[in-house]
């Protein structure tokens, strides 16, 4: 099944794609108890009696937790509300220590945000964000690995009381690799504003889809399937794909697609049904009695504003205009903010940060690419970008030069500096050819000579350039300006 | 040394005197107390107030105590008061059962707020008190353990939930205890069993570490001889803790100074709606003498009219119940407490744990309050009640403009006997039919012994004061004891 559908019919179907997405945040201790957020401790050793669902133990709310959620709220743009609700979900499951789950229902703290993801032929789409709410995590069921996993089911509640952000999209998605693109773009700017690490392989990043089929031209929504716990965004558009088109073969085969949740099998590539729509729980949501309503007033806003860093797209822009590189290097520079931040800070810490971005640009991408490296792996760091970028502009080296260390540098697999250090051209600190360089470059240039003795003093500049130049960047800089000044003076 | 003190007439603040003037040491007065439980509450047929005794706990704090005064230093304000905590709040490292089975087997791993405050305060911890199951229940018959007796006649019921609280000071085997009221837990008790207890405004104790049946309306109170002690004992309880994030952080006044103040000019209301036509006339007429006394003392009293009165119960049952169907969903056999030995399945632990866990009262709740909130009926019930709530609160916000405080009476009728209601959910819900209005509104109440019926049985006058106005209904009630001392009745 789901692999005979012709693209004829293909065309035919139209998907409809929403994604609810948890996000853990990197909030030291947890939502609402003082216990360490860390992942990776051993098992139930960061708990106390609140996130262990004792009797009689009630919630702290963390304020850190709530600025996350804000920022990442604004990120998104979304609209802040400004008094929120805490509710109860209530369901029964041996992770869950309370029988209920503190989270946000009808009025969560921010709604109506969007992103915007590149669509076909260049033009972008924008995707709405019909809400984001505070929650926190359950603890872990580990069923196997142990070694009475045959009899028990073992409970891990480190991560009980983690705080999450939940991110609900509008059913504004049309395709699998529009999903991808979303996921790819939500994830960029989770990252960028540093709330979380969005490290899918420690489940810091979750994300569950609800997708339905409908005749293209229809405005009503088919009934939706929900796929839960896919662990990639890989697997969201396999499972998306597979998913689409077993929705497509069951209503052309004149049946009907059913309310229902299903999991997805990567190995098989396919989604399996897991509960029916009268199966579903009954969460029986209701406003949290422990907690206070949550208040972010304007004033509380203000400052979690000013803390929230440039997003990529607004950075993207500004260094295609300060950098002049293009919009493809632009958007290779901004995958993280720590390579942005790496470059940026190199270009501004050289000479001329335009000639760094030229570099990277015309020779670092390009042996990167041939070698199949990400930019992570360049074996030149941006420090060491910057570094030859200034070398280039003093005149130190050449052109030339440069490419012969850069293609060293990635021979070795060694930084810019180390390769510089080995390979740099021997310095002249011989007096009497320097002094010789020196009076051949005011003899082919009477007019600047002309000038400094008429008082232009920074004309010395130039003189420092031409015979560096005509060193290849050898002879000793202090030794060149000792000797010019005694020169043109004289 | 101490041998003869009477333990019946102790109160908070001559116990103290005692031990700090050495007519008896702590340790003394311990050993003394628990003579008297061994002697009235443990025996079959006895009181049973008591469920877990705290010796270690109680000698080592004595111990600390008599070091102070050896030292011939000033004891702390409670310094040397044996005091007993009903079994919904926590303790660490001692046995708490809420009164349940399914917590039969449960040591918790920390202390509640609220009996940490009064040990830092100096008093002494003797015992875990008997109650309702979770808290639900007006006679004490909802107890795993046995039900508690009423001391004033052992045929009768204590009253609940707080029932083993209200017996042990009427016995005198605790000089104050410690009870929590939902709907009227610690007022009805006492109303039944002839002491004072206060319900503090909701936010003024810090429900850390109480065991929650309805966390909106749950307060922690104290049950005492008199209201002097009340007073005294809440000043350590109340003030924000931030272990509690409902707790308010709203200054808390020396009420022990507050209620030496005049009562005169004070205007008293009394509802219509809770003096009505088919009420018990020996509880009518004691609410009404009593009123004639305060009237006597220079309160100006006032009929007030409190309309949404004959909504409290339901809206009380749907609020309470869909709160404790939550509450109570972490007792799954999972991780502490019972777990049923029968099952085989994740499905079947949970239904067989919690349905041999429980009892048939908590059952019973469990069941309505899932019903409240479950897709479909939360508007027509859940969310109804909330509104009435409101209206409720909003009727007691209106007739404070009017008058200072509110008499009414605690209960419609004295104490019943044991088994009498015991089949009869409804009509034992009733019985707070006067005491949940003040739980719903989150102000603060207080049940204070007006008179006795012809069997002998003691009646409770209610006095309901604004939020956080304690000093107040304290004040009424200490002036209403001395005019009914003085009255001689």
């Amino acid at each position: 099944m789901a692999t005979a559908v012709s693209p004829d019919v293909r065309t035919k179907y139209e998907a409809v794609i929403g994604l609810e997405v948890h996000v853990q945040l990197l909030t030291v201790t947890k939502a609402f108890c003082g216990c360490s957020a860390k992942f990776g401790a051993p098992p139930n050793t960061n708990v106390c009696p609140v996130c262990l669902g004792l009797p009689g133990a009630l919630p702290v709310l963390n304020r850190k937790a709530v600025e996350y959620a804000v920022r990442a709220a604004m990120a998104l743009n979304c609209t802040m509300r400004e008094t929120s609700i805490f509710a109860r979900k209530n369901y029964f499951y041996p992770d869950l220590p309370k029988g209920y789950q503190i989270s946000q229902y009808d009025r969560p703290v921010a709604e109506h945000g969007y992103i915007d993801v590149a669509g076909v032929n260049g033009a972008t789409r924008r995707i709405g964000i019909t809400r984001l709410h505070l929650e926190e995590d359950a603890g872990k069921s580990m069923h196997d690995g142990l070694p009475d996993s045959a009899h028990y089911t073992y409970v891990d509640l480190n991560r009980s009381g983690v705080p999450l952000v939940e991110i609900v999209s509008e059913p504004d998605m049309r395709s699998p690799d529009e999903a991808y693109e979303y996921l790819t773009r939500l994830k960029e700017i989770i990252l960028y504003t540093g709330v979380s690490d969005c490290n899918m392989e420690e489940g810091s990043l979750r994300c569950d889809a609800n997708v339905s089929v409908r005749p293209r031209g229809e405005q009503k929504f088919g009934t939706k399937a929900e796929v839960k716990n896919v662990n990639s965004f890989r697997f969201i558009r396999e499972a998306l794909e597979y998913e689409i088109e077993r929705q497509i073969e069951t209503v052309e085969s004149g049946e009907k697609v059913i309310q229902e949740t299903r999991l997805y099998n990567p190995s098989e590539g396919k989604t399996y049904s897991m509960r029916s729509k009268e199966e579903a729980h009954d969460y029986r949501y209701f406003p949290e009695p422990d907690l206070m309503p949550l208040v972010v007033d304007a004033k509380w806003q203000a400052q979690i504003r000013s803390r929230l860093a440039e997003l990529p797209e607004a950075r993207r822009q500004r260094m295609i205009t300060e950098y002049g590189i293009t919009a493809y290097d632009a958007g290779v520079l901004t995958a993280t903010r720590s390579l942005a931040d790496q470059f940026e800070e190199a270009a501004r810490s050289a000479k001329n940060p335009k000639r760094v971005a030229n570099l990277l640009q015309s020779e670092i991408m390009g042996r990167l690419k041939m070698r199949g490296l990400a930019i992570e792996q360049s074996p030149i760091s941006m420090k060491g970008i910057a570094m030859s970028a200034d070398l280039v502009e003093s005149g130190a080296i050449s052109g030339k030069m440069l490419k012969d260390l850069y293609d060293f540098a990635f021979e070795r697999n060694q930084d810019f500096p180390a390769v510089y250090e080995q390979k740099k051209p021997q310095q002249i600190t011989d007096t009497t050819t320097i002094e010789k360089m020196i009076d051949e470059v005011i003899a082919a240039s009477p007019k600047q000579v002309e000038q400094y003795r008429a008082g232009k003093k920074t004309v010395a500049g130039f003189f420092v350039g031409q015979v560096m130049k005509a060193s290849k960047g050898q002879a000793n800089p202090a030794l060149v300006n000792e000797i010019l000044s005694r020169k043109l003076d004289a | 040394m101490g041998g003869d003190l009477d333990l019946d007439v102790l109160t908070v603040s001559s116990a103290r005197a005692a031990v700090q003037e050495r007519q008896t040491t702590a340790a003394t007065l311990v050993e003394n107390f628990y003579s008297k439980i061994e002697a009235k509450d443990r025996q079959a047929g006895q009181i049973n107030a008591y469920l877990n005794l705290t010796r270690e706990r109680a000698f080592e704090q004595a111990k600390q105590l008599d070091a102070i005064v050896d030292r011939g230093d000033p004891l702390p304000p409670l310094g040397g008061v044996p005091i007993a905590v009903k079994d919904v709040m926590v303790t660490r490292g001692i046995r708490t059962t809420a009164g349940s089975k399914i917590l039969g087997n449960y040591v918790p791993a920390y202390d509640c707020t609220a009996i940490q405050r009064l040990e830092q305060a100096g008093a002494i911890i003797l015992g875990k008190l008997n109650c309702d199951e979770f808290a639900m229940g007006s006679s004490n018959e909802n107890s795993a353990w046995g039900p508690v007796r009423n001391p004033r006649d052992l045929s009768r019921v204590p009253g609940g939930s707080s029932g083993g609280s209200a017996a042990s000071v009427a016995a005198g085997t605790a000089v104050a205890a410690l009870g929590s009221d939902t709907g009227g837990s610690v007022r009805q008790p006492a109303a039944f069993c002839g002491v004072v207890g206060l319900m503090p405004t909701y936010g003024r104790v810090s429900r850390y570490g109480l065991i929650a049946f309805a966390s909106s309306l749950d307060h922690i109170g104290p049950l005492t001889k008199s209201a002097k002690d009340a007073a005294i004992i809440l000043r350590h309880l109340a003030g924000r803790d931030v272990m509690d994030t409902t707790s308010a952080d709203v200054p808390v006044p020396d009420y022990e100074q507050e209620i030496g103040k005049p009562v005169r000019g004070l205007r008293i209301g009394v509802p219509k709606e809770y003096f009505p036509a088919e009420m018990d006339s020996e509880v009518r007429a004691a609410v009404e003498s009593g009123l004639k006394l305060l009237a006597e003392a220079g309160c100006e009293i006032k009929t007030i009219s409190l309309p949404h009165t004959r909504y409290a119960i339901p809206t009380y049952y749907v609020i309470a119940t869909a709160e404790a169907s939550s509450n109570l969903a972490r007792y799954d056999g999972v991780r502490y407490g019972y777990r049923s030995p029968n099952a085989r399945t994740l499905s079947e632990m949970y239904r067989r744990t919690r349905d041999e866990g429980f009892g048939a009262e908590v059952k019973r709740r469990i069941m309505l309050g899932t019903y409240a909130l479950s897709a479909g009926y939360y508007d027509a019930y859940y969310l109804k009640a909330q509104k009435v709530r409101t209206l409720i609160a909003q009727d007691f916000l209106a007739a404070f403009k009017e008058v200072d405080s509110i008499v009414t009476p605690t209960t419609p009728t004295p104490a019943f006997k044991l088994g009498e209601k015991s089949d009869d959910p409804l009509a034992m819900y009733l019985a707070d039919i006067f005491t949940v209005t003040a739980s719903l509104a989150g102000i603060p109440g207080i049940s204070i012994p007006c008179g006795n019926s012809k069997d002998g049985l003691p009646i409770g006058m209610q006095i309901l004061g604004r939020h956080f106005e304690e000093a107040t209904i304290l004040r009424v009630a200490h002036a209403f004891e001395h005019a009914r001392a003085s009255a001689g009745r």
